[in-house]
């Protein structure tokens, strides 16, 4: 008797965990519907199956919840264990994918954050902080890719690739927005060439939402952010 | 170079995780202690990004973060398993790790290091967060079942150094009545074998635990002050 292989995506298309989720699906060829989440005005679904965090995104399989993206890559990676592999095999080479899997998702993604919600000093701060851990994570990627630069397709994506694409995707409307550049072909050749890689593939690509949708919503984070510093 | 070297301090609760791992699985490995206030050069070569502990040493292959060394131990020891096989379930016990570290151990962190109405304030978050593991623990003796698992080590700290800083700063967090499966799960992994010949020293933990609390809350008023007289 076959299970049916019911795949449900609660998510909010601006996102970068939501990207995430989808990146990888779409990568495997999975199936799944999407539910678009109003966050101001979480569904009674996304607050039962994430009732800790009450977050998005939200993977339903076959009625079953898996919450926190990282952890949902994880899961998709060990349900399905089709072409591309986003982890490697190895525990070593898996370990180290993963170490670097957390530093772009805490120390990279919080540094941006900083950036993006903060003005002056403090920003100034968040700035140095975001361009010293993007020279570490330059150095790192050195080892992954030992030709210099990456060469990816819809089969060979992983982990990495995707939590690359996901925060630095949207570089255009961050820059746009903060009238600074957040990575850049001379300060990070390795990282920005990686990135331009991305974004041509065509599954990257289809997933990409418009540039001026991504530059309003930056916007309106940033501002939401500085009016509440003032209050 | 062959074998296993754990980098560790006599301290660190993210350590004990690795001990207890490698323990539980009969492999033999030989401790590095390490002094934070003077890195051996051999820490900062294997873990260059963060220079902490813990960091496990595998035939010369560094591996940092010490639940990234859990899931390493127990994908290259296979006996004695640690997370469970089925997709699912390890989503939900990677979850809860998470949950330990990003939640728990913040907001009780955050009782610790303040004092009066602050302190008040910030026993709320805790409390909330611990009443998601009381529920969670519903039926079960461990967190990984009838046995110790993955989460039970991520966990493990509370088992410990709860206690140490309820003493310090003379406040009850984990309330027996409040939490009976959470309290009782306590003491049964601080008590289980292995588990209990590792601890560190208590009186040592004291010592260490109180001048970290007075040194912080120290800075933080040195802080408010500078604020406030600019």
């Amino acid at each position: 008797m076959e299970e049916e292989n019911q795949i449900k995506l609660h998510g909010m298309w601006g996102s970068t965990f939501t990207k995430r989720v989808e990146l990888a699906l779409k990568l495997k060829g999975i199936p799944y519907e999407y539910i678009e989440e109003d966050l101001s005005n979480k569904s009674q679904l996304v607050l039962k199956y994430n009732p800790v965090h009450k977050k998005v995104p939200v993977l339903v399989h076959n009625g079953k919840p898996i919450i926190e993206s990282l952890i949902i890559l994880e899961y998709i990676d060990e349900t399905w264990k089709n072409a591309p592999r986003l982890l490697p095999d190895d525990p070593y080479e898996r370990a180290k994918v993963l170490f670097w899997a957390s530093f772009l998702h805490q120390q990279l993604f919080e540094d941006m954050g900083r950036v993006i919600t903060s003005d002056g000093e403090a920003q100034e701060k968040a700035t140095k902080d975001l361009f010293e851990k993007l020279t570490i994570l330059e150095e790192g990627m050195k080892e992954f890719f030992p030709g210099g630069t990456p060469s990816i397709n819809g089969e060979n994506m992983g982990l990495l690739d995707i939590l690359m694409y996901a925060l630095f995707g949207p570089y255009k409307a961050h820059e746009e927005v903060l009238e600074m550049k957040t990575i850049d072909p001379e300060r990070n050749p390795l990282l920005f060439s990686w990135v331009m890689a991305l974004t041509e593939l065509p599954v990257v690509k289809e997933s990409t939402p418009p540039h001026e949708k991504l530059v309003a919503l930056v916007q309106f984070i940033r501002e939401n952010a500085l009016q509440s510093c003032v209050a | 170079m062959v074998g296993v070297k754990l980098f560790r301090t006599w301290s660190s609760p993210f350590a004990l995780r690795a001990v207890w791992a490698l323990k539980i699985k009969g492999i033999d490995y030989e401790t590095i202690f390490e002094d934070l206030s003077n890195k051996s050069p051999s820490l900062l070569q294997y873990n260059p990004v963060y220079k902490k502990v813990p960091v496990l040493v595998h035939n010369g292959k560094p591996i940092a973060e010490s639940l990234i060394i859990l899931e390493y131990i127990d994908e290259t020891w296979k006996h004695a398993p640690l997370l469970p096989e089925d997709p699912h379930e390890r989503a939900t016990a990677r979850f809860w790790a998470k949950f330990g570290d990003d939640k728990v151990l913040t907001s009780i962190w955050s009782v610790f290091i303040k004092q009066g109405k602050e302190q008040e304030e910030a026993m709320v978050p805790a409390l909330e967060n611990l009443k998601f593991l009381e529920e969670e623990l519903k039926g079960k003796k461990f967190f990984g079942g009838e046995t110790i698992g993955f989460v039970d080590l991520a966990l493990g700290w509370l088992g410990n150094l709860i206690s140490i800083l309820e003493e310090i700063v003379g406040l009850k967090v984990v309330d027996g009545e409040k939490f009976p499966l959470l309290s009782a799960w306590m003491q049964d992994f601080a008590d289980a074998p292995i588990i209990k010949d590792n601890w560190p020293p208590r009186d040592r933990m004291i010592v260490k635990f109180q001048a970290l609390r007075d040194a912080t809350i120290a800075a933080a008023a040195a802080a408010a002050a500078a604020a406030t007289s600019k």
